[in-house]
C-alpha cells in the first residue's frame, strides 16, 4: 500500500544529503584502475539508494543482500575497497556504525574443542553495526583434516549472515580459484553471498600511476631517469614469482628511500639544495637486485 | 496490605516500572556505549538486597559499538540461564567515577517467591529483625523451578 506523498520523488536530494557522491569520486580518485569493481560498487550504491526512496513512500522494503566475495591477487585493493565499501553503506544508512573488523582464519577458528564457537562470536560481536572482512577465506574449510574447526565458524557465520542481515555485513576476500572452490563446497555460503566482485591486476601504466600517487603523498618525486627506471622495474618485477601488485610498489619505493638516504649520508660533506632530499635518482632504483635477476644472476625475493 | 504483587524484585533502574523489551534495551546499551561505558552482564539466583555481586557472564564488553552485539549476549544469558535474575551493567572507568553508572535487571524468574520477615525477640524486649528472601530456602539449582 503505497502511502501518500509527493507525486515526483527526489533522488537527486537524497543523493546530495547522503554524501554517497562524495564518497565514490573519493574512490574513483585515489584508487587507481580497478574499473569493473568502481563500477560495480557505483552500481551497489544506486541500488541502495533507490532501495531507500521506496521504503520512504512506503514500497515493500526487504533489506537488500549486502554480503559480497571480492577476489583477485594479493595487493589488488581488496582491503582498501572494503574499508571504503563500509563508509559508503554507513553513508546510505544500511549499516548502523560502519566500523570494518579485518579478521583472518586463526581469528575464528580455535585450537581445541569448545573453543571455535567463543572466539567467533566474539569476533561477530564486535563487527556488529559494522562490516566484517574475511580474507583468505578459503582457509576455514579443510575437509582433508577431521580435526579442524573451520566448519563451525562457517556455519556460526551463515546463521548469523543470515539471522542478523540488518546488524552485520559480511566481505570475503582470497585468490578467486580457491575462493570459487570454497563456495561451491559450501552451497549455503553462496547462496548468501550476493555480490560477487573480481580485482583484475594492475597493468604497468597503472602501477607507475600508483607509484605516483604514493610518492606525492610521501612528499618524493622522482628525476627523468628514475622514471624509466622504475618503469623497466615495474615491467622485470611483474614477470618475476610473488609480486603483489601495489604492495610490492610500495616496498620498491620504501627501499628506493633507503638508497637514497644511504647515498646522502655517504655524500654529506658536500652541502646540497633542499630539492635533493625529495628527489629519487635513477641509480636508486637500478641498485636493486630484480635488475641482476633479469641477467640471471641471483635468486627471486620480493625484489630487493 | 500487598504493596508489591507478584514480589517483584526492585533493585535497579526500570525496576518499578513493567519489563523492559527488546528494543528498550537496545536504546539504553546505546546510551551507556555513547557514554563510553563498558558494559557487562551478571546473573544471579540470590535475590537479597545485600547480593551485590552477581556472577558475570563472560567479560565486560569494553571495545564493542553496537548494541546488537551486546544483545547477542543477553539472549545467550537467557537461553542459559532462563529462570535466574539476569541483569546489565555499564563500568565508567573515568578518572573520578570508576564506578557504576547503570544497572538493570533484564530478566527474572517466572515466580517470585518474595521476602520473609523474621523478628526475635532479644533481652530486654530487643527486637532484631532479619530479611531473607523465600528462594534461598531451598539450595542453588532447584530455587525457581
Amino acid at each position: 500500500m503505497l502511502a501518500p506523498g509527493p507525486q515526483s520523488l527526489d533522488l537527486e536530494a537524497l543523493y546530495r544529503e547522503s554524501n554517497v557522491g562524495e564518497l565514490l569520486e573519493a574512490l574513483d580518485r585515489e584508487l587507481v584502475g580497478l574499473a569493473p569493481v568502481k563500477r560495480r560498487v557505483r552500481e551497489i550504491a544506486a541500488l541502495l539508494l533507490v532501495e531507500k526512496l521506496r521504503r520512504s513512500i512506503g514500497l515493500q522494503a526487504e533489506p537488500p543482500p549486502l554480503h559480497m566475495s571480492f577476489t583477485g591477487n594479493p595487493g589488488t585493493g581488496k582491503t582498501t575497497v572494503a574499508m571504503r565499501m563500509a563508509s559508503i553503506l554507513h553513508a546510505l544508512g544500511y549499516v548502523r556504525k560502519g566500523q570494518l573488523v579485518a579478521v583472518t582464519r586463526d581469528d575464528l577458528v580455535g585450537q581445541y574443542i569448545g573453543h571455535t564457537a567463543p572466539k567467533t562470536k566474539e569476533v561477530l560481536k564486535r563487527a556488529m553495526g559494522g562490516v566484517l572482512f574475511i580474507d583468505e577465506a578459503y582457509y576455514l574449510y579443510r575437509p582433508e583434516n577431521e580435526r579442524d574447526y573451520g566448519q563451525e565458524a562457517i556455519e556460526i557465520l551463515l546463521q548469523v549472515m543470515e539471522s542478523q542481515r540488518d546488524d552485520l555485513v559480511v566481505i570475503f576476500a582470497g585468490y578467486k580459484d580457491r575462493m570459487d572452490r570454497f563456495f561451491s563446497s559450501n552451497p549455503g555460503m553462496m547462496s548468501r553471498v550476493a555480490h560477487h566482485i573480481d580485482f583484475p591486476d594492475y597493468s604497468e601504466d597503472e602501477l607507475m600511476a600508483i607509484a605516483g600517487l604514493m610518492l606525492r603523498r610521501m612528499q618524493y618525486e622522482l628525476s627523468d631517469a628514475a622514471v624509466t627506471a622504475l618503469r623497466e622495474y615495474i615491467a622485470l618485477r611483474r614477470t618475476q614469482p610473488r609480486f603483489s601488485n601495489a604492495r610490492s610498489i610500495r616496498n620498491a619505493l620504501d627501499r628506493a628511500r633507503l638508497r637514497q638516504a644511504n647515498r646522502l649520508v655517504e655524500g654529506r660533506d658536500q652541502p646540497f639544495a633542499p630539492e635533493t632530499l625529495s628527489t629519487i635518482e635513477a641509480e636508486d632504483i637500478r641498485a636493486s637486485r630484480v635488475f641482476n635477476i633479469a641477467t640471471g644472476a641471483v635468486g627471486a625475493g620480493d625484489g630487493e | 496490605m500487598m504493596t508489591n504483587h507478584g514480589n517483584r524484585v526492585t533493585q535497579g533502574q526500570f525496576s518499578f516500572l513493567p519489563d523492559l523489551t527488546d528494543a528498550q534495551i537496545t536504546k539504553q546499551i546505546e546510551y551507556a556505549l555513547k557514554n563510553d561505558w563498558a558494559v557487562g552482564v551478571e546473573y544471579t539466583d540470590d535475590p537479597h538486597p545485600r547480593n551485590t555481586y552477581w556472577e558475570m557472564f563472560g567479560n565486560p564488553m569494553f571495545d564493542l559499538k553496537d548494541p546488537a552485539g551486546i544483545l547477542m549476549e543477553i539472549n545467550n544469558c537467557r537461553k542459559t540461564f532462563p529462570n535466574h535474575y539476569i541483569r546489565v551493567t555499564a563500568f565508567d572507568s573515568t578518572r573520578g567515577w570508576e564506578t557504576l553508572r547503570m544497572s538493570y535487571i533484564v530478566n527474572r524468574p517466572k515466580q517470585e517467591p518474595g521476602f520473609g520477615l523474621a523478628r526475635t525477640e532479644g533481652p530486654s524486649r530487643q527486637i532484631h529483625y532479619r530479611v531473607s528472601s523465600y528462594a534461598t530456602d531451598k539450595p542453588e539449582g532447584e530455587r525457581y523451578t
